[in-house]
């Protein structure tokens, strides 16, 4: 498939653009901030992106979907990177709903992903243990009973995990932390007696929670694909979700590129514009080689899950890489080519430096994907 | 135009009829000859006539000048059906790739008509005249004098890292035609003769023991004056757009490569094939399924990522500017982005075999090892050649991102 966007494509990345210079800008996540609001994001501006079709962009039309594919979701999120639009699209549409569609039953597929797809519902996937991603490392435990699972464990880093109507709780039912085989997803209601799900305040601005688990009892019809086998179902959730982190990563950095290199033009010191010094103008360059070549790979690995290549694990692995190196180098030049007002809080620099850092811890930083990706090529 | 599958098939099928043993890759395990041997240089004539005849060697150029007519998507299946039997374009040369794009763009009929099917036939090996003593990332300030007399220009001056000069036929050259003029607008291109009175070639001998560079001295060398390319003064604008296929070119082979008139380069193909990972593995044994050293293996790991987002951006470049006509400002980009990848590249090469990469000649290392070294040294110059890593993103800060001076 073409690295250039169809004309369909084309259209609705300019009405994401449009709409989310209107409906989420900067200003917003400013303000959610400043006032702690507890929700952590706009519940209107999340009803009126169902309403648009977004949430459920990619959903199969018989669940309320629009049936399109992985290429139109990184549109979307490549525009809601560009002002930081704080929205719970990844965990609801992608993490959470991806792990269902994959995985429940056609009855829990009816009850759940119509629901999200309108904006009614939201999902989380809790995942991680400890601070550095590892999907394997699990030490949640399901121990089997009468009619299901008991689930005790704690996770952290649960992306919108304090508004989650519904956690697809990744837990262990057989063999050792590291494992790839004996995990289990399992999907908890918010209101399970012994679920205790924590809110905790991050450097973005952004929805993360604590979530723990005491004997969390889970009916069999809630259990998300084979017991023991759910790294099948995670792998490709995981490889969805990280292509769609990077592709709102390249929107950040976009908008990055674009403030600073603006400002090398306009900024003057010693009754010049900073912009005609080599000193900066090399490191543009710089950023705009790392730029390109992150739009690159962004775009493939979205056309690559779209047809189902058996390339797609690298190339996730090659793009989150490669977005976070990009994404690190932009928000900082941005901070230092911007001088003292970058150190501000009245400028958005600091916003972008900060969803910057978090992204790239999200779902592997690029060292956990340059692993990945020498063991994935065999060496 | 016609349907792409019936042009698949005829391609296929022409090729499959054309393409001489050893011009291609080993059919049922039978090899064709040595590469080297004359036999082999007798095959690789065969293929680069019979390709010229089609027009296929610059399948884009108009027919009328040798060329195959073809438009984007016919060349690409070509292309692909070349790849799929391993064979590769006979003749890809300066005349090819960077002076047959430009004369179409800026020369007259006449010019096209004498000078083009040279080209595509690889008749002709073109010399590259652009460097001087006292101009390198400085070109435009050239001194090489080129005066009028009656039908004749008469040129006195000076060129040097002229690409395999000694093996070229033709040079075209930036000359200076206009001193008054300020320096960007009194340049001229020019088309001669290298067997012209008056011309003194004499080769380089580089860091590597190779010596593809040249210095050529002109003494009232005479061209015709009607060999001048547009107009006197236009010079300046064709050079810089005969550059930029230049460093499309550079960017795609990784360093020079100006003369192939009889040899297809299987030997050094545009990407490495075998991963650095394999070529390491000899030299650093491996613990659990892992290269044992961990600090070459996150090399090895940047470099193959960075090689494959870079082919990822060519491609959608191409896409992007396929309706545009040439190369546009990002060939920069590719052109610095390329070189600094390679000499990354050669370095991690050179430091995981140690020891066995330090050899210069003879006993003790193998001939990869004593190539792979040669290489490493000739790599350096990938950043300088064809404008320096220092100017590409000077271009890119002023061309593409329009920063101030």
């Amino acid at each position: 498939m073409a690295l250039v966007l169809t004309e369909e494509q084309q259209i609705l990345q300019k009405t994401a653009q449009d709409f989310i210079a209107a409906n989420a800008p900067l200003t917003q996540l400013r303000k959610l901030r400043d006032s702690n609001d507890d929700l952590g994001f706009s519940r209107e501006l999340w009803k009126e992106m169902a309403q648009l079709g977004w949430v459920g962009l990619a959903e199969e039309e018989a669940y309320g979907g629009s049936g399109l594919g992985a290429a139109e979701l990184g549109i979307l999120f490549e525009e809601c990177g560009r002002t930081l639009a704080a929205t719970p699209l990844l965990s609801t549409a992608v993490l959470g709903a991806g792990c269902i569609r994959r995985g429940g039953s056609s009855e829990l597929k009816s009850e759940i992903l119509p629901a999200a797809a309108s904006g009614d519902k939201l999902l989380a996937l809790a995942l991680d243990e400890g601070p550095r991603f590892s999907p394997y490392s699990i030490a949640t435990t399901a121990t089997a009973t009468d009619n299901g699972f008991k689930v005790s464990g704690r996770k952290a880093f649960v992306l919108d995990g304090h508004t989650a109507d519904h956690l697809v709780v990744v837990a262990r039912s057989s063999g050792a932390s590291g494992d790839r085989d004996g995990l289990t997803l399992l999907l908890v209601d918010r209101a399970a007696p012994g679920l205790k799900i924590q809110r905790t305040t991050m450097i973005d601005t952004r929805n993360a929670a604590i979530v723990e688990l005491a004997e969390v009892a889970v009916p069999a019809s809630r259990v998300l694909g084979e017991v023991g086998h759910g790294a099948n179902i995670l792998d490709l959730v995981l490889e969805t979700a990280t292509a769609c982190l990077c592709a709102e990563m390249l929107g950040a950095m976009s908008y990055s590129f674009d403030t600073t290199v603006s400002y090398l033009k306009t900024r003057e010191q010693f009754g010049v514009k900073i912009g005609s010094f080599q000193g900066l103008k090399h490191r543009a360059a710089h950023m705009f080689a790392e730029l390109e070549l992150a739009r690159s790979i962004s775009l493939e690995v979205l056309r690559a899950i779209d047809e189902n290549g058996n390339d797609v694990p690298t190339l996730v692995s090659v793009a989150k890489a490669r977005c976070s190196d990009a994404a690190n180098l932009l928000s900082r030049e941005m901070l230092q080519m911007h001088g003292g007002i970058g150190m501000t809080d009245e400028a958005d620099i600091g916003f972008f430096l900060k969803r910057a850092q978090v992204t790239e811890q999200t779902l592997g930083n690029g060292d956990y994907h340059r692993d990945r990706f020498a063991s994935l090529q065999g060496y | 135009m016609e349907p792409l599958e019936e042009f698949r098939q005829e391609v296929r099928t022409w090729i499959d009829e054309n393409c001489p043993p050893g011009m291609r890759l080993p059919q049922d395990g039978v090899e064709g000859p040595a590469w080297g041997s004359p036999e082999f240089d007798q095959a690789a004539d065969v293929w680069r006539v019979r390709m010229s005849e089609k027009g296929w060697t610059c399948p884009t150029w108009p027919v009328a000048f040798g060329g195959g007519g073809l438009d984007a998507d016919h060349t690409k299946i070509l292309q692909q059906e070349m790849g799929r039997i391993g064979t590769s374009n006979p003749v890809m040369s300066f005349g090819t790739h960077m002076l047959g794009p430009v004369l179409l763009e800026y020369a007259s009929d006449e010019q096209k008509k004498r000078f083009l099917p040279d080209i595509t036939a690889g008749n002709v090996v073109w010399a590259q005249g652009y460097s001087e003593p006292g101009s390198g990332s400085d070109l435009a300030s050239l001194q090489t004098r080129a005066i009028r007399d009656g039908d004749e220009f008469v040129i006195n001056g000076q060129k040097i890292w002229t690409t395999n000069a000694d093996q070229a036929d033709w040079m075209f050259c930036l000359v200076r035609t206009d001193p008054e003029a300020p320096k960007h607008e009194g340049i001229s291109f020019i088309l001669f003769d290298l067997k012209s009175d008056g011309v003194t070639i004499a080769p380089i001998e580089l860091i590597s023991g190779r010596s593809e560079f040249c210095e050529v001295f002109f003494d009232s060398v005479r061209a015709r004056a009607d060999n001048l390319v547009g107009n006197p003064g236009d010079g300046w604008t064709i050079a810089k757009r005969l550059l930029q296929h230049e460093r499309s070119m550079i960017s795609g082979t990784g360093g020079g490569g100006g003369r192939s008139r009889q040899r297809p380069q299987r030997e050094e193909p545009a990407h490495p094939i075998r991963s650095l990972a394999d070529l390491a593995l000899p030299y650093i044994g491996e613990e659990n399924g892992k290269l044992a050293d961990p600090f070459i293996r996150a090399r090895a790991t940047q470099a193959e990522m960075d090689n494959i987002c870079l082919g990822l951006t060519a491609r959608r470049t191409s896409e992007e500017s396929r309706k545009a006509k040439g190369p546009g400002n990002a060939s920069s980009m590719f052109k610095w982005y390329a070189t600094e990848l390679n000499k990354r590249r050669e370095e991690l090469k050179m430091d995981f075999r140690g020891s066995q990469a330090l050899g210069w000649d003879g006993d003790g290392f193998t001939q990869p090892e004593l190539q792979s070294t040669r290489q490493w040294l000739r790599s350096k110059g990938n950043s300088i050649e064809g404008g320096t890593s220092e100017v590409q993103m000077n271009v890119i800060a002023k061309r593409v991102l329009g920063l101030p001076d």
